[in-house]
């Protein structure tokens, strides 16, 4: 082993976008303390730049086979750097939609961009983590500033409520991956997961270990918000302002999907047989309460809610395979998921009628008569995350439905069918409040970024795009294949 | 010639109509806004754009070989996943893209009176057609559930938004219905894509051919099949959707929906579950007659006591697609080619009725049949008309209802004669619930004071109704010049079922 100085420096050129993130952080923070809140849209447009310069960075420094990062407790490889584009692409997104609408109704805080780089700092470190320790450093780092964030109008009580509550349950569930972590390692004696997976190829562990693993399983579980931890999200995604909830929406989910693959294919793909039948319980349970549940919503924003639960049930399915598709099955359900979900808040912050942004389904009424091109970029969305053909969901829903029959799973994957016919009840309405209901009240137009991002995520939901997919479906494999 | 062989006319055909609607959406860019005169454009746009699809699809036509085995035209491009963008045709599918392209014109003629959000109306309904002709050109599994099912999004709209009292219950029950019998068939298809390790449907023939699935495994990837096919035919029990869908869509809709969406689960059928799984098949017959039996029967006596003109024929559609199914599952030569002849003569002869009916509805917007009466004495060339399309939804020799019918219980006889007894008696219903329909709409006096002054048929109804008119009587007459050009399509489905029945 090298001595810990000159290994990290031989580490630092493999994380670039990491370093480049944590310094631009710690800059734009001392800046914005000292210039104020005028420079708000400064800081935010850089940040922007920033996070998609991390993303860029991360692919020209691609490795082409796993590289070990600060004396084993992290990793450079593809499927790192697969995770890091989506989030970085993401996180962009939605802070230029925040920064834009955040202009708009006069709350422009610097801290707002300097929070979301940390908490992408957070996911990245999640994504290569390597080791229990920076497992949890990851998690916590972007729990922290998504607590904040969940709390950001603070004179607002329900603002405020989501934060709390996110952050006392939030905490709980640490507490639990804590708990979990240390049985691991008191059964295995190693945190390194090439060390934890050696040492269960060698028989070591049994109950404790299961014990341990269950544990974690919760708590990862937890952060991806699958049934029966989902409880936050709801509350959570209503009360925080709508760029927030668009944010909540995309990066984290997919930091905490790619944690989950990291932690099950690597350390415990040796007792595979124990933590499937886990994760497809937290499948089948997600992708029913998440499709039954919104039926009953009229709130955007709760119903997005349930809808991103659904959606990460069907990417657990992917995960529940333990086949080399099941996972690339996941990562690719994943790319396809962002641009609709995206797309989709982008359209409710676009929405503002007399002023007020519209919260609920009834708000939508007579919008294909009074603009219709906003209609249709609604209806595609909508179909594309209930996974309906010709749009790029149905292809997402296809390829996980693949994995789990090809890994005989098949009733899981009649459970999802299930489901997503369920789920499509409740896209319909939106789709009948829109193109059915007679409209109420004028709409305001919307602004510029905002509409274009919606605009992009609709063109992004159609399959026949197929260079974009095709290659998205092959980084996807090899980032899977190279890393495990 | 030759050289018009190598133009990728399938494409062509497939999506001319969705580049009329990019168009229409680019001239309403560049219209800024609502001109005066724009929504009279989008329907002569949309009116042309149709009418050239037809005609390509006639040199598509002209192009297509049908003494030659197998499917024709092929365009095959590798697309991503491993599936393929693969089109071709064999006689069966043409046949259908014909029924396509030729109604779509008719039912635009029919649309001309909608007045809300016109461009919206004429967009939907061509990337309807679009949708519709791939489903019939598909030639790789994926890619025909992507057309398959990319049709209820349209479909969904039109009912919704231009139905009439209680479209949004219809548009729901219409969309989650079907979507629900397809998704089993997406677990299917995933399914028979993991044991063949191909997507392509002339290879997956060849497979069932050659190799065979598995005839337990038959049994499910046939029943999921099955789930999506009867709810689209639809088959008697689980039909319920199509009269409510029937009666809240808007004529053109009603038109697309009996003619040509509810030919897919026959095209199904015959595509699939006979040549793939032909033992499952042959398994399920007795169940498959059954029902067929039972919708015949049934359906013509729920025809019988409606009162509203558009349930009347959305439960007589229901009936005939009986026939259908009955000749198909039949897996004999005349069978098969009844069930064809069936699809295709009630594709023409029940859209026809729709729109019949859509001509009072446009003039007294009620369906209701005690409204109507005598309406022989101020329309006497609508009564006509409506007189030729009853006798043809009635099955009299001379128009096309008559040689499908005959030739399905042909095919059936062969196979189970007690089923066959059943379903004449269908025969007789259908003329008694035709028939009184048209004595209480047509015949008699006119007895309320509100038709006094209906009028006949104008200029732009006669041009709907003569393409319709000479095809129903050309079908009836000469049913030779079809059943010659589909017979290569209806005996390579008998031999792949005969040849997977007894191995």
């Amino acid at each position: 082993m090298m001595a810990p100085m000159q290994d990290l420096l031989a580490s630092l050129p493999h994380a670039h976008p990491e370093v480049l993130l944590a310094g631009f952080a710690l800059v734009a923070l001392i800046v914005g303390a000292w210039g104020g809140d005028k420079l708000f849209g400064f800081i935010s447009t850089l940040a922007v730049l920033v996070l998609l310069g991390a993303g860029a960075w991360a692919i020209y420094d691609r490795p082409l086979a796993p590289v070990e990062l600060f004396q084993g407790a992290m990793v450079a490889d593809s499927l790192g750097v697969f995770a890091k584009v989506l989030i970085a692409v993401s996180a962009a997104a939605t802070l230029a939609l925040g920064a834009d609408d955040f202009s708009k109704t006069k709350e422009q805080r610097f801290e707002f961009p300097v929070l979301v780089i940390l908490a992408v700092l957070g996911m990245f470190v999640m994504v290569s983590a390597r080791d229990l320790i920076s497992l949890y450093v990851g998690v916590e780092l972007q729990s922290l500033a998504a607590y904040v964030l969940a709390a950001w109008r603070r004179d607002d009580a329900r603002s405020s409520e989501a934060g709390l509550k996110y952050f006392v349950l939030s905490a709980i569930s640490s507490g639990l991956l804590l708990f979990g972590s240390s049985f691991v390692y008191g059964f295995t004696g190693a945190i390194r997961f090439d060390a934890i997976a050696a040492a269960l190829h060698e028989g070591a562990g049994g109950v404790g270990i299961i014990f341990g693993l269950v544990l974690m399983l919760c708590a990862l579980g937890f952060k991806m918000s699958a049934t029966p931890f989902h409880m936050w999200t709801p509350d959570v995604y209503e009360g925080a302002p709508t760029p927030i909830t668009a944010f909540f929406a995309a990066a984290p989910k997919v930091a905490a999907a790619v944690l989950l693959a990291r932690v099950l294919y690597g350390p415990f793909a040796a007792i595979a047989a124990q933590w499937q039948q886990v994760i497809v319980a937290l499948a089948a349970i997600s992708m029913m309460w998440g499709s039954i549940a919104a039926l009953l919503q009229t709130n955007l924003k709760r119903l997005m809610a349930y809808s991103s639960i659904s959606n990460m049930g069907f990417v657990l399915m992917g995960l529940a395979c333990a086949t080399p598709e099941g996972p690339s099955s996941a990562l690719l359900y994943l790319a396809l998921y962002l641009p609709s979900t995206i797309g989709i808040f982008a359209l409710i912050l676009a929405m503002r009628r007399e002023g007020v942004a519209v919260e609920t389904v009834a708000d939508l009424a007579g919008l294909a008569q009074q603009r219709p091109w906003m209609a249709a970029v609604w209806t595609m969305l909508l179909f594309s995350i209930a996974g309906i053909p010709p749009f790029a969901g149905f292809i997402g829903k296809l390829v996980v439905f693949r994995a789990a029959v090809d890994a005989n799973l098949v009733w899981l994957a009649v459970v999802g069918g299930i489901a997503a016919v369920i789920a499509a009840g409740y896209y319909l309405r939106l789709l009948a409040s829109i193109w059915f209901a007679p409209a109420t009240q004028t709409l305001q137009p919307a602004s510029g970024a905002i509409f274009v991002t919606a605009s992009v995520a609709a063109l992004l939901s159609f399959p026949v795009l197929v260079i974009i997919l095709g290659s998205i479906e092959q980084w996807a494999h090899w980032a899977i294949a190279r890393s495990f | 010639m030759s050289d018009l062989m190598h133009l990728p006319w399938l494409t062509i055909v497939t999506f001319l109509p969705t580049a009329g609607a990019l168009l229409i959406l680019l001239a309403r860019v560049l219209a800024r806004g609502v001109e005066p005169g724009y929504d009279a454009a989008v329907r002569v746009l949309t009116l042309i754009f149709t009418i050239a699809t037809f005609l390509v699809s006639l040199v598509a036509f002209a192009a297509f070989d049908s003494n030659a085995p197998g499917f024709q035209l092929v365009e095959n491009v590798a697309w991503a996943f491993g599936f393929g963008y693969h089109l071709g045709v064999d006689s069966l599918s043409m046949t259908l893209i014909l029924l396509t392209t030729f109604l779509t014109p008719l039912c635009i003629l029919a649309s001309w009176s909608i007045q809300k959000q016109v461009a919206s109306y004429m967009i939907l309904f061509l990337i309807l057609e679009t949708l519709m002709i791939g489903v019939f050109c598909a030639m790789d599994l994926v890619l025909f559930y992507l057309f398959f099912e990319g049709g209820l999004i349209p479909m969904f709209i039109l009912i919704g938004v231009w139905g009439g009292q209680r479209r949004v219950y219809a548009a729901f029950k219409f969309f989650l219905y079907t979507l629900l019998g397809s998704i089993l068939m997406l677990v299917a298809i995933v399914a028979m894509i993991n044991i063949a390790h191909t997507s392509s449907i002339p290879d997956l023939i060849a497979y069932a051919q050659h190799v065979g699935f598995d005839p337990n495994v038959q049994i499910w990837l046939w029943l999921a099949f099955f789930a999506s096919f009867a709810v689209k035919l639809p088959m008697w029990p689980v039909h319920t959707w199509l009269p409510d869908a029937h009666v809240e869509a808007p004529t053109a809709a009603s038109v697309v929906l009996a003619a040509i969406l509810l030919k897919m689960g026959g095209y199904g059928f015959l595509r699939f579950s006979l040549p793939m799984f032909p033992s499952a098949s042959h398994f399920f017959t007795p169940m498959v007659f059954a029902l067929s039996v039972i919708a015949i029967i049934w359906a013509s006596l729920v025809a019988f006591r409606q009162a509203d003109m558009k349930k009347l024929i959305a439960y007589s559609s229901v009936a005939h697609m009986g026939f259908v199914t009955l000749g198909i599952f039949s897996g004999t030569l005349q069978g098969i080619q009844g069930g064809i002849y069936q699809m295709l003569s009630h594709g023409i002869i029940s859209g026809a009725l729709f729109l019949c009916v859509g001509v009072v509805y446009d003039r007294m917007h009620t369906r209701e049949i005690a409204f109507y009466g005598g309406l022989v004495n101020r329309m006497p060339v609508y009564a006509a008309v409506f007189m030729l399309f009853t006798m043809g939804n009635v099955g009299l020799p001379g128009t096309s209802g008559f040689p499908g019918e005959i030739l399905s219980l042909v095919g059936a006889f062969q196979v189970n004669a007690w089923f066959v007894v059943a379903a004449t008696t269908g025969v007789i219903f259908s003329a008694v619930y035709a028939l009184t329909l048209y004595r209480k709409v047509a015949l008699g006096n006119i007895e309320n004071p509100k038709l006094g002054g209906i009028l006949d048929l104008d200029g732009r109804e006669w041009v709907t109704f003569v393409p319709l008119i000479v095809a129903t009587l050309i079908m009836g007459l000469a049913p030779s010049i079809v059943l010659h050009f589909t017979e290569g399509a209806a005996q390579s489905i008998a031999t792949a079922y005969a040849g997977g029945v007894t191995p």
